[in-house]
């Protein structure tokens, strides 16, 4: 029929293409993600009228609090729904718990790059938020979302399998993801309005990377323990 | 020597020896708007000092349990979270209570009493994973797999706090260890020795706890082989 | 190419209630056995641990080739699954189905290939269908199908009669034939028609 190729990393290609093949056609993640995002901005942005008179930092904070949020309605999807159709067995036979991991982690990572595509340019026109240092906020973006995939996929991981619903999920990854939320709130308000946006936020981004230099082979550590019974 | 019941009336006595002169041999602290309540860091900083050993027992005895799959090990992390989060919960208070006489506002964003907060949303997360899992050992791997996720994560929260607070709150008074008298210095590792003591008899009770339960637990009919009880117990 | 399974002493306790004790037991390729036992006797249990899907609390499922104790990930390689609460996506249609494993696997293989492997169960008017539209029988074709691809040497199929019409039976029984002449099967079942499939290899059950 075919040779067998080794190495893990076709494996979690193709649970990351599978999981996206099944995401688009469901559409489950992604619309809990974004109508959830969509829906606190717009709140938030008729409570806050005008949004003016709401400081920087506010913002900023309001801001990667929606993403978390949002976050937490849908990251731990890619691991819940393989318990819920009962499909968690047929991938255990098939792929690798590395190999899993990694596909997962990329589809989460992927789903947040979706989230903050919508989810950001909204916030910025209803908060009336001028960015100062556009290459820094998008940077801050791109790494800040990466880091809360990366803090909060095992965690999905460990939720699946103790309850099929996702409700401990919020409580168990909030203490996990909030060195990277810290940070990327510190560093968003520096692109906002600081003057050397670039040197004050050097050190959060720094820990931004570090945080995911730490956590994701942490991570892939523990999941066999997660993954296998 | 915390077995024994002379071990015990020993640290008793020992702790009420050093409560009481916390209050009268140690002298009030300059420097405080309210001297006299500053005799609180002497109870307050062992029980914060306490809450992070007891973190990092709850880590190693995870990563043990998963190397070794042995139930003991997850009895002893379970045990470590527990009273991790009893100090924390009284390092929080004893924090607060002083907040409140020295700047009269029981919360300030102080990053070390921020952390141990946070910390204790670890302890809580920890118990809320536990009681979702029925099955013994599903319980004893996924709460391990949890707590060393958290622990690096908690790791990078103390690193990042102090700049990070002190950046978004300019205002805030750090409370320093530095330069106690020593009369406080010795008053607070003396108090911090003899909750230390408590700590491990807490610890080695609960454990004990823990496999009296599980020898109920074991169905009347099945071969008993007797149970390792800790070593050298004797009540 | 000689393929061994060896039990050893395999016990599972859940919460201290035991479900298995003390299974010992070794077969060797070819051929076919059985696992037998009233329902809730651990058959699913047992064919799980073997799978590698279950650690078990006692004992060990060793897999030896030529002699060699099996890594984990050879393990996956050489082991076919067909059960009846391992689900397939339903939201993928057949060939995507068929496509992931293969891929997965790392098997270098066509559209074409897997499309002619539908053909093999007739399956292959309905490859670009959802699986959720499918019939129990179909899906329990197409099971077969991903839990072959690879062409294991090992297969376990877990009560694969439950809910067949005669022809569906007659394909299992084709498979479990043309697959025990060079590698193993296991089959679990308290199905009297499919006793047959092989010796018993443990019964399971007071």
């Amino acid at each position: 029929m075919g040779s067998h190729s080794s190495g893990w990393a076709h494996e979690a290609f193709a649970v990351f293409g599978k999981d996206w093949l099944l995401e688009l056609r469901t559409r489950v993640a992604l619309g809990a993600v974004v109508l959830f995002a969509v829906t606190s901005v717009v709140a938030a942005g008729f409570a806050l009228a005008p949004p003016s008179a709401v400081a920087a930092e506010v913002k900023a904070a309001l801001l990667w609090v929606v993403l978390f949020f949002a976050a937490v309605a849908g990251l731990s999807r890619v691991f819940v729904v393989e318990e819920e159709t009962r499909t968690a067995d047929a991938l255990r036979l098939v792929v690798s718990p590395a190999g899993v991991f990694v596909g997962k982690l990329a589809f989460n990572t992927v789903l947040m790059w979706a989230l903050c595509a919508v989810t950001v340019p909204l916030f910025l026109v209803l908060m009336e938020a001028s960015v100062r240092s556009g290459g820094l906020f998008f940077t801050v973006v791109l790494l800040g979302s990466t880091a809360l995939a990366c803090a909060t996929t095992a965690v999905g991981a460990i939720v699946a399998k103790a309850t099929m619903r996702g409700a401990l999920f919020g409580v168990l990854s909030f203490p996990v993801a909030l060195p990277p939320l810290l940070v990327s709130i510190h560093a968003t308000k520096a692109s906002w309005i600081d003057d050397n946006a670039w040197r004050v936020a050097t050190g959060d981004l720094q820990v931004l990377i570090g945080f995911m230099l730490v956590m994701v082979p942490a991570s892939l550590l523990v999941f066999e323990h997660i993954w296998s019974d | 020597m915390t077995n024994s019941t002379m071990g015990k009336a020993m640290t008793g006595v020992w702790i009420a020896a050093v409560t009481v002169a916390a209050f009268l041999w140690l002298p009030p602290a300059q420097g405080f708007r309210s001297p006299e309540a500053a005799r609180m860091v002497v109870f307050h900083v062992p029980c914060a000092i306490l809450t992070f050993v007891a973190f990092l027992l709850n880590a190693a005895y995870s990563w043990k349990y998963l190397r070794s799959r042995d139930p003991l090990s997850d009895g002893k992390a379970n045990a470590a979270a527990e009273l991790g989060m009893l100090f924390a919960i009284l390092a929080t208070a004893t924090g607060s209570l002083f907040a409140l006489e020295q700047w009269g506002s029981a919360w300030n964003w102080d990053p070390r009493e921020t952390s141990i907060v946070i910390l204790m949303l670890v302890y809580a997360a920890y118990f809320v994973l536990r009681g979702a899992v029925e099955e013994k050992t599903k319980r004893a791997r996924l709460s391990a797999a949890y707590a060393l996720l958290a622990f690096p994560a908690m790791v990078f929260l103390i690193w990042i706090l102090p700049r990070i607070v002190e950046s978004l709150h300019p205002t805030n008074t750090l409370f320093t260890r530095m330069g106690l008298d020593v009369t406080y210095r010795v008053t607070l590792w003396s108090f911090f020795a003899g909750l230390l003591a408590v700590f491990v008899w807490m610890f080695r009770l609960r454990l004990r706890v823990e496999q009296l339960e599980a020898r109920v637990r074991r169905q009347p009919d099945e071969d008993t082989t007797p149970e390792p009880v800790l070593t050298g117990e004797q009540r | 190419m000689s393929w061994q399974i060896e039990l050893r002493q395999v016990g599972k306790f859940f919460n201290d209630r035991p479900v298995l004790k003390g299974i010992s037991a070794r077969v060797t390729a070819p051929g076919a056995w059985t696992i037998v036992g009233p329902n809730g006797s651990g058959k699913s249990t047992l064919l799980r641990i073997i799978a590698g899907l279950l650690t078990p609390s006692e004992g060990e499922v060793v897999y030896l080739h030529n002699g060699e104790r099996l890594t984990a990930q050879r393990k996956r390689q050489a082991v076919g699954m067909v059960a009846p609460d391992i689900a397939l996506y339903r939201s993928l249609t057949a060939l995507e189905n068929l496509r992931f494993c293969a891929r997965a696997r790392g098997l270098k293989v066509r559209d074409g290939d897997l499309l002619r492997l539908l053909e093999q169960v007739q399956l292959r008017p309905r490859a670009h269908d959802t699986v959720a539209t499918f019939s129990t029988g179909m899906v329990q074709r197409l099971k077969l199908l991903t839990a072959l691809v690879h062409r294991p040497p090992v297969l376990l199929l877990d009560e694969p009669g439950s809910n067949l019409d005669e022809a569906g039976m007659y394909l299992i029984r084709e498979i479990v034939r043309e697959q025990a002449t060079q590698g193993i099967v296991l089959v679990a079942t308290n199905d009297t028609r499919e006793l047959d499939y092989g010796e018993p290899l443990v019964r399971l059950g007071s």
